[in-house]
């Protein structure tokens, strides 16, 4: 038994044992699972891939004479102004103005929100264009200007929902090519695309949430950030193994950090083919190990990670709840699975390449005394369910 | 005799050579077997052209010699489809769609993904489903 106060004393004197998620598992065989919670301080987990809920607000700092925002562009996609002055929300997903969409299927979706993130990140100088119905105290009716991150005051990204638990293997079963978040799908099953880091992945190495909750310091491409709530479609209550491991999406955190001290090679825009634009992160998530049976868990392997082969030229968009199969990521990282007697090739969306980086570059972090845990100061619900949208008349 | 070798070459046309049947010449004069991966005409009307060459050295040296008359220009490292290092993320997506594995895993254990430009048949699938942007065709 550890406290976290005991184990950022050994993080501060440079003492702590730090290990990936992907190097556990061996060492406890080794070592035996009562000698390795001794001695083993820290465990860090991490994933890379697109998360299409996340954005960040931005304040710019007021123009002489001001402005009171009222519609906003960066590099021609639309920020939100619905809030003060010169701050604005800027969304992942949010397309660029005159983008032709779907209009001649499928779209290419070049650059939009995510990709904007990417280069404030990258320090490029980029265009805001901004329109006000002017005020007293604001007379300012129009402005366009160019502007880096380092001109900001704030960047502050804000993730609603990031580093899902666990995550459906898309396929598609009808006679058509079908383009979703989860990439091309080629007709009759031929292929099936996955996202997620798997053993790596933060999430499914505290899968009853012992140690990660609100409050807990993550790394958030490169910065310390944080978790400030459970994430949005949180869903503690679901399918699970009998070692806790979900069977399907689960749990999601809700996630935050100073853009300004974020890389880019961290935080990459998306442009999904006939879907859309969206933002791929790097997170990394440490646990401590407090005791013998939260070390346990993070020996999970791919081979005892389900997840569930959904199809998503029906069953998905008409929620139906069909799940065709269920698969472990050992399986899926194979290349191949096997759906109704049938070879089918598998392709991922998450990169299991950047998210052992990220593990390592944390782990050198903590290891290093630069890197302190936290306690969180309250935990992530564990029998919540997800409401579905009713469609009702007006009452 | 000497040995055979095969070459995957990428010729450019300048604007005036594209009716002329150069390709004919290297297999009936110089006894070369071509292969074809891609060829492009712009509204330009320059060319470009990518082929592996088999042949014996010596065959080959002559025909690009030959080749070199109409300045044509041949490119013995440059390939038509490049793949950026920076930009890649090595999620894999692309994997299953590469036909001849010239993207492929590196191994289980980092899961990296590698780009060996001389099993590219220059399908362009990889361009048309990366998300980052990483594959680029040089025409």
């Amino acid at each position: 038994m550890k406290t976290y106060e005991q184990i950022n004393d050994r993080i501060i004197s440079g003492k702590a044992v730090v290990l990936t998620a992907d190097e556990i598992m061996d060492y406890v065989d080794k070592k035996g699972l009562d000698a390795a919670a001794e001695e083993v301080d820290v465990v860090t987990t991490a994933t890379f891939g697109p998360m299409c809920s996340s954005g960040c607000f931005l304040n710019f700092g007021h123009s002489k004479p001001k402005i009171r925002m009222s519609e906003a562009w960066i590099e021609d996609v639309l920020v939100y102004t619905g809030i003060a002055a010169v701050d604005v929300f800027l969304g992942a997903t949010q397309l660029r103005h005159g983008d032709p969409a779907n209009m001649y299927p499928p779209g290419d979706f070049r650059y939009g929100g995510g990709h904007v993130i990417e280069d404030l990140i990258a320090g490029k100088t980029l265009q805001l264009f901004a329109l006000s119905y002017g005020t007293d105290d604001y007379p300012l009716r129009e402005l366009r200007t160019y502007f880096t991150i380092n001109d900001l005051n704030q960047a502050t990204m804000v993730n609603p929902r990031n580093c899902y638990q666990n995550y459906n293997v898309a396929v598609n079963c009808s006679d058509k090519t079908i383009y979703t978040y989860m990439g091309q799908l080629d007709p009759n099953g031929k292929n099936a695309n996955y996202c997620s880091a798997g053993q790596l992945s933060p999430l499914l190495n505290d899968p009853c949430y012992d140690t990660i909750g609100v409050g807990t310091r993550v790394w958030l491409a490169g910065a310390h950030g944080h978790v400030y709530a459970e994430g949005t479609q949180h869903t503690g209550a679901c399918d699970r193994t009998e070692a806790g491991v979900p069977t399907e999406g689960a749990g999601t955190l809700a996630l935050t950090g100073d853009m300004k001290q974020m890389q880019s090679e961290f935080i990459r825009g998306v442009s999904l083919r006939g879907y859309g634009v969206s933002l791929a992160i790097g997170v990394g998530v440490p646990i401590p190990i407090l005791n013998k049976d939260i070390l346990k868990r993070t020996c999970v392997r791919d081979r005892d990670i389900l997840a569930p082969v959904i199809d998503y030229s029906h069953d998905y968009p008409q929620k139906t709840g069909k799940v065709l199969n269920k698969v472990s990521y050992e399986q899926l990282r194979s290349g191949e699975i096997d759906l109704n007697g049938k070879k089918v090739a598998v392709g991922s969306l998450s990169s299991y390449y950047k998210a052992l980086k990220i593990a390592n570059l944390l782990a050198d972090e903590i290891r290093r005394g630069d890197f302190q845990l936290t306690e969180p100061i309250a935990p992530l619900p564990k029998d919540s369910t997800m409401n579905s949208l009713k469609q009702r008349g007006k009452p | 005799m000497s040995q055979t070798a095969t070459h995957k070459l990428m010729l450019h046309f300048p604007k005036c050579e594209c009716e002329k049947p150069i390709i004919y010449h290297l297999v009936k004069d110089y006894d070369l077997i071509v292969n074809v991966f891609r060829a492009k005409v712009t509204p330009e009307e320059e060319g470009y052209l990518v082929l592996d060459v088999t042949g014996t050295e010596v065959d080959i040296e002559r025909a690009m010699d030959y080749v070199r008359t109409f300045n044509v220009q041949v490119n013995y490292t440059g390939k038509g489809v490049t793949r950026d290092d920076q930009k890649c993320t090595h999620c894999g997506y692309c994997v299953p769609y590469c036909p001849t594995n010239a993207l492929h895993l590196a191994d289980g254990k980092t899961r990296e993904v590698v780009y060996n430009e001389d099993d590219c048949i220059e399908c362009l699938a990889c361009i048309r489903v990366c998300p980052y942007g990483a594959c680029a065709s040089a025409f």
